[in-house]
Formats: C-alpha cells, sequence, structure tokens
C-alpha cells in the first residue's frame, strides 16, 4: 500500500529481528515483548544537539530565527508521527498548533502569564481536540482524510476569523502578557530566554517522541502505514493505535503552537492557515519523513532560505518552492536525509566488499 | 419571501452547476487513476486568464474566448500529463499531494508574475447583463446562461459516455483498468484524452466562473477544497455523484452566504464533515 521506499528499508530490518520471536517458546516471548528496542544515543544525535547550543553563542544576532526554526521543527515532528510513522495524510495539521497558540495565547491575555502550564493547557486542549478529530479521520481512505483534515482545520481557521470578540480577528490577538520562567527569568528583548526555553522543550519532547517511535507501538505504527490490512492479523488494534497517534500528534502540534505564541507574545490568524499545513508538508518532506530528525532538518532549512530568499520577493519564493516539491517527489524521494542515508549506503557498500 | 427564496436556491444551482462543470474531470481522472490532484483548479485558472486576455488584448467576443478557453487548458492538461503526472500513477497519495500542491503554488507563482496579483475585470456582453423576467421572478441573465450552458455540457457528456465508442472506453478503464488492456483498449491513450477533457472543461468553467468566482492568482488555492469536496463528497469516477453534491454544495453555500452572513463559509465546511462522516466513499459509490 503505502510504500514509502527509503524508510521501509528500515522498518522491514527490525520488523525481521522481532519476527524471529514466533518461534521460540512462550517464556521468550514474554520478555521480548517487555524489552525494548534498543535506541542508545548515537554520536551523530548528540552532536547534531549540540549545533543549537553552539549557534546560540555564534549566532547571538540570530536567536528569534533560530527559535522559530525549534518551534516550527516541533511542530513539524508532530505531523512527522501521523505522517511518517502512521501513514495519515493530513492537510489541516495547522488546527491543532493554531488551537495550541490561541489556548495559550488568551490565558496569557486574560491574566494567567505562567508559561509552563500554558504550554500544559494548550497540550490539554489540541490533545482533546485532535482525540475527537481522529476518529472522523481513521473512517475514510486517503481521499476522504485529506478532505476531513483539509474541512476541519479551514472550519477552525474560518471560526477563529469569525469569533473577533475572543480571537481578535484578523488584527491577531495582542495584549500577551507573560510571567518570568519559573519565576526568574523575564523574556527578554533579545530572545534569550525563549531560546534556551524552546530548546528545553524542543529537547525534552524530541526524547519522549524518541522513545515511542522506537517502542512497539511505534513500530506497529509502522506496520500500520506498510500495510493497514494486515495488521489486525497479528492481532494490532489499528484503530486504536491511530487514534493514540493521532491524539498525541495534536498534542505536541498545539504545545509548539504555544511556545510561539508565548515567545513571539502575539498570535495571528495565519497560525491556523491553510499555508501553514502546506509548507508544514514541504519542510518534512524536505526533510525526509519517518525519521523525526528528517522534520528539524527540513524546517531548519526551509526557514533558512525562506528568511534569505523571501527578502527579495515573495512571490518567487513560491514559485521555487513549488518547483522544490515538484523535483524532490519526481526525484529525491526521501528528502534529505534520505539522500544522505543513500550516500552513506553507497560508501558503506563499497568498503564491504 | 418565497420569491427571495427562489432566488437564492437559483443562484445556488448556477454556482453549483459552475462547480460541477469545474470538477468533473477531476471526478472521472481521480476514479480512473487513482490520482489525488490538486491542482486542478489551476487547469480553471488558465481558462479564466485565456478569456480575459483574448477580452482585453483581441477584443474578441465573449461567447469566442470559451472555446478558446477550453482548448488552452486541455492543450496544457495533455502536456502535464504526458510529461509528469504520468509518472506519479503508481506513486503513494502523499507524493501525488505533494506534486500537485507544488503545481499549484507555481501555477499561483507564474499567474501573479505574469498578471499581476489583482482581480481581473470581465466584461460581459449587453445581453448577458441585468435580469430577466421568468414567470414573475427576476433571475440573472447571466446566472441563466451559466446553467443554460452547463445543462448542455451535461447532456453532450452523457451522450459522449454512454453512447460513444470512447466513452465506454473510458467506462471500462474506470471500472477495471487491467481487464480493460487485456481487451485492447489503449488505457494510456484513453487517460490522456480524458485528462485533456477534464483540465478543458474545468478551464471552460473558469471562463465562465470570473464574473461568478472571481479571477485573480490564489484561485486554485482559495477554491481547491470547493472542487475536492464536490468529488470527495460525491464520490469518486462517477458523473452522477458530482452533479448531485456540486448543486447541493451550491444551494447551501450560497443560502448560508445569504442567509447567516456572520458564520461565513461555516456553513459549507460543517455540511462537507457531515457528508463526509455519512458517505465516506461519496453519494454514489462506483460499482467495483
Amino acid at each position: 500500500m503505502n510504500a514509502y521506499s527509503s524508510t521501509a528499508a528500515g522498518a522491514n530490518t527490525q520488523a525481521k529481528t522481532d519476527a524471529a520471536v514466533p518461534g521460540e517458546d512462550a517464556q521468550a516471548v514474554n520478555r521480548s515483548t517487555l524489552r525494548l528496542p534498543n535506541d542508545r544515543w548515537k554520536a551523530l544525535e548528540i552532536a547534531f544537539w549540540l549545533l543549537p547550543v553552539a549557534s546560540y553563542f555564534f549566532f547571538p544576532d540570530y536567536l528569534v530565527l533560530i527559535s522559530q526554526i525549534m518551534i516550527i521543527g516541533l511542530f513539524a515532528m508532530s505531523l512527522d508521527l501521523i505522517l511518517g510513522y502512521a501513514g495519515i495524510v493530513s492537510l489541516g495539521h495547522a488546527a491543532f498548533f493554531g488551537l495550541g497558540a490561541y489556548t495559550a495565547g488568551l490565558l496569557s491575555v486574560h491574566g494567567w502569564g505562567e508559561p509552563i502550564s500554558g504550554l500544559f493547557a494548550a497540550a490539554i486542549v489540541a490533545g482533546i481536540f485532535g482525540f475527537i478529530v481522529s476518529f472522523l479521520v481513521i473512517r475514510g481512505q486517503d481521499l476522504a482524510r485529506l478532505m476531513v483534515t483539509l474541512g476541519i482545520g479551514l472550519m477552525l481557521f474560518e471560526a477563529a476569523n469569525k469569533a473577533a470578540f475572543i480571537t481578535g480577528g484578523v488584527d491577531g490577538l495582542s495584549g500577551m502578557v507573560m510571567s518570568p520562567l519559573f519565576g526568574a527569568f523575564e523574556f527578554d528583548l533579545y530572545g534569550k530566554t525563549a531560546f534556551w526555553y524552546s530548546f528545553a522543550v524542543l529537547f525534552i519532547l524530541f526524547v519522549v517522541m524518541r522513545r515511542v517511535v522506537n517502542s512497539p507501538f511505534g513500530l506497529s505504527l509502522r506496520g500500520i502505514r506498510e500495510g493497514g490490512r494486515r495488521m489486525p492479523a497479528i492481532g494490532a488494534n489499528v484503530d486504536r493505535r491511530l487514534v493514540a497517534v493521532f491524539t498525541l500528534g495534536a498534542a505536541v502540534a498545539g504545545i509548539a503552537g504555544a511556545l510561539l505564541a508565548q515567545t513571539t507574545q502575539f498570535v495571528g490568524l495565519d497560525v491556523l492557515g491553510f499555508p501553514r499545513s502546506a509548507e508544514l508538508l514541504i519542510m518534512l518532506v524536505l526533510g525526509g519523513t519517518g525519521r523525526l530528525y528528517g522534520a528539524l532538518v527540513g524546517a531548519a532549512v526551509f526557514m533558512i532560505a525562506q528568511d534569505k530568499i523571501s527578502g527579495f520577493d515573495p512571490t518567487y519564493w513560491q514559485f521555487y518552492i513549488g518547483l522544490l516539491l515538484v523535483l524532490i517527489v519526481l526525484f529525491a524521494r526521501g528528502g534529505i536525509l534520505g539522500g544522505l542515508e543513500k550516500i552513506v549506503a553507497t560508501f558503506k557498500r563499497k568498503e564491504a566488499p | 419571501m418565497i420569491g427571495n427564496f427562489i432566488g437564492v436556491l437559483f443562484d445556488g444551482v448556477a454556482y453549483g452547476a459552475l462547480l460541477f462543470l469545474i470538477s468533473v474531470g477531476l471526478s472521472v481522472t481521480m476514479g480512473m487513476m487513482n490520482f489525488i490532484n490538486l491542482a486542478h483548479g489551476a487547469f480553471a485558472m488558465v481558462g479564466g486568464y485565456v478569456c480575459v486576455t483574448l477580452l482585453s488584448k483581441l477584443g474578441l467576443p465573449f461567447l469566442a474566448t470559451l472555446p478558446l478557453a477550453f482548448v488552452a487548458a486541455a492543450v496544457v492538461g495533455l502536456v502535464l500529463e504526458r510529461t509528469l503526472y504520468r509518472q506519479l500513477y503508481k506513486a503513494t497519495h502523499l507524493d501525488q499531494v505533494l506534486f500537485s500542491i507544488g503545481l499549484t503554488f507555481m501555477a499561483v507563482a507564474g499567474a501573479t508574475f505574469l498578471f499581476g496579483p489583482t482581480q481581473q475585470p470581465v466584461h460581459l456582453p449587453d445581453w448577458l447583463r441585468g435580469q430577466v423576467h421568468v414567470l414573475g421572478l427576476d433571475l440573472g441573465a447571466y446566472r441563466l446562461f451559466l446553467i443554460g450552458v452547463v445543462v448542455l455540457i451535461t447532456f453532450g457528456l452523457y451522450l459522449l459516455i454512454e453512447r460513444t465508442r470512447f466513452g465506454a472506453q473510458i467506462r471500462a478503464s474506470v471500472d477495471n483498468q487491467t481487464a480493460a488492456e487485456g481487451l485492447g483498449i489503449n488505457v494510456s491513450r484513453v487517460f490522456s484524452l480524458t485528462f485533456a477533457l477534464g483540465s478543458g472543461l474545468a478551464g471552460l468553467g473558469g471562463g465562465l466562473g470570473i464574473d461568478v468566482l472571481g479571477l485573480d492568482p490564489s484561485f486554485p488555492i482559495k477554491y481547491m477544497v470547493y472542487f475536492l469536496l464536490v468529488v470527495a463528497v460525491g464520490g469518486a469516477g462517477s458523473i452522477k455523484g458530482p452533479l448531485i453534491a456540486a448543486i447541493i454544495l451550491g444551494v447551501f453555500d450560497v443560502a448560508g452566504k445569504y442567509y447567516v452572513p456572520e458564520v461565513g463559509a461555516f456553513v459549507i465546511y460543517t455540511l462537507m464533515v457531515v457528508l463526509l462522516i455519512l458517505f465516506p466513499f461519496g453519494l454514489v459509490r462506483r460499482k467495483a
């Protein structure tokens, strides 16, 4: 069904090691279901996470941009859970992002400026909404899913637009007052607090998501992506898993939205717009789906390019983005990380014999 | 009150007819190749801009521009199908969605570059302006014309698909590609022609719709959801389904905007989600 060729290879090898289990005795089966797959951190991963830390010292003038990249990267990772791992194509993921942003924004406008509890509130609101929506999403096939997610995204956008007395409508929600983080760190003009705050939230949630996708649950999601009809045969409840991952993805997207609202102290109507959902999809595909890091790399490349290029002309920017998408789909499935993996694999093959 | 209601109903039907004209090609191509094409609105936009350019630059009469809009969009569709779309029929739906979003973005940027970001004006001939009295009701002359054109085209499509050899080939290819190929039908050629026909109809709809839908570079994105909606609600691969769906959506959209303007487009999205929950495979389900 959904042969995401480049990532399928990785999933298959893992599936093979697990497939050896049924032949062994019952005790071994028990032990193997309790044991979590190996997910030791590689040196490359640690180096990757040192990059933002280093950039704090090397690019002090770009702290705001880097914070935004991290926030949007988190948002893209939440889509990767749903799309890259579970294979649900969503065109309305901004709905949850916007919901989180408005939750945090409205709390702060009405006097609750404590950031961490704002994040939790956003996660809960977006998560509950995602839970409800997930039942609509899992019903149909790809086209129906696409339409439902698109429709719900547009509905929320329209709702926020019309409910200007709550959301500020097209003018956006302003007048957010954030309390200092932990009561000690004021959100400053240079974005230093915002930087470390975003980094910490991103990293913590990354560790959680990494754990999730490397767990048996994450493996079963890949199984659903590769062949949803066969999964019930091995006793997996497909619908329940999809509901769970969709809810989780929605909650994380809500947190990302809340982070953006809190660090910029403004919520514009565009947080809910279709372009945001579409751009998110582009970032994820650009970086490579189904590997979490792809979302972060894609968000970074996309946003840096946008910062550099759209300066001269927004129209050309949109044209190049379109062209890039067509080229990725035609020639470079798997995105940047998929391409790198292929290059590494070719080198390894040359060394091996 | 009653006259008012009939007026809204009439406008809704005219709007729905236009939606049907633009979307019917999408429905057939989606049903045939299972290709999710979000760029369909771009073909309608091509038709619209061809119309506007011919009207203002060459001064052709409005009626003469419409067939040219059809031809231009059909040629663009044929070329793109032969060169690009073709390669993605076997790809995943995600790839198709991304590819067609990419095409849409390029079309939007291209239209902005060529024609500027503003709304294009259209000058209708005098006989299509104003109101016509029918049975004591004031009906917009242009909307009456629109409904007439769509009725004619629908009838023509019906004849083409039900009564001609090519129509039989289309139906066979939609129903079962492999068997159709086995019977010696050149499915790939049938598909190219169908795609061109669908794009052409979209282009015609784009030209006809300038007065109703407006025309600016954001057209393909603004109406994308409507076209997809017609297909998703109506059921891909048929003609009857999209027709019913388009009329329902048109009437509800116009009625919603007329009676409850404060909720705006909310009516149509709610209707869409409800319809998709009730009929996850579309109103008219294609026989497998």
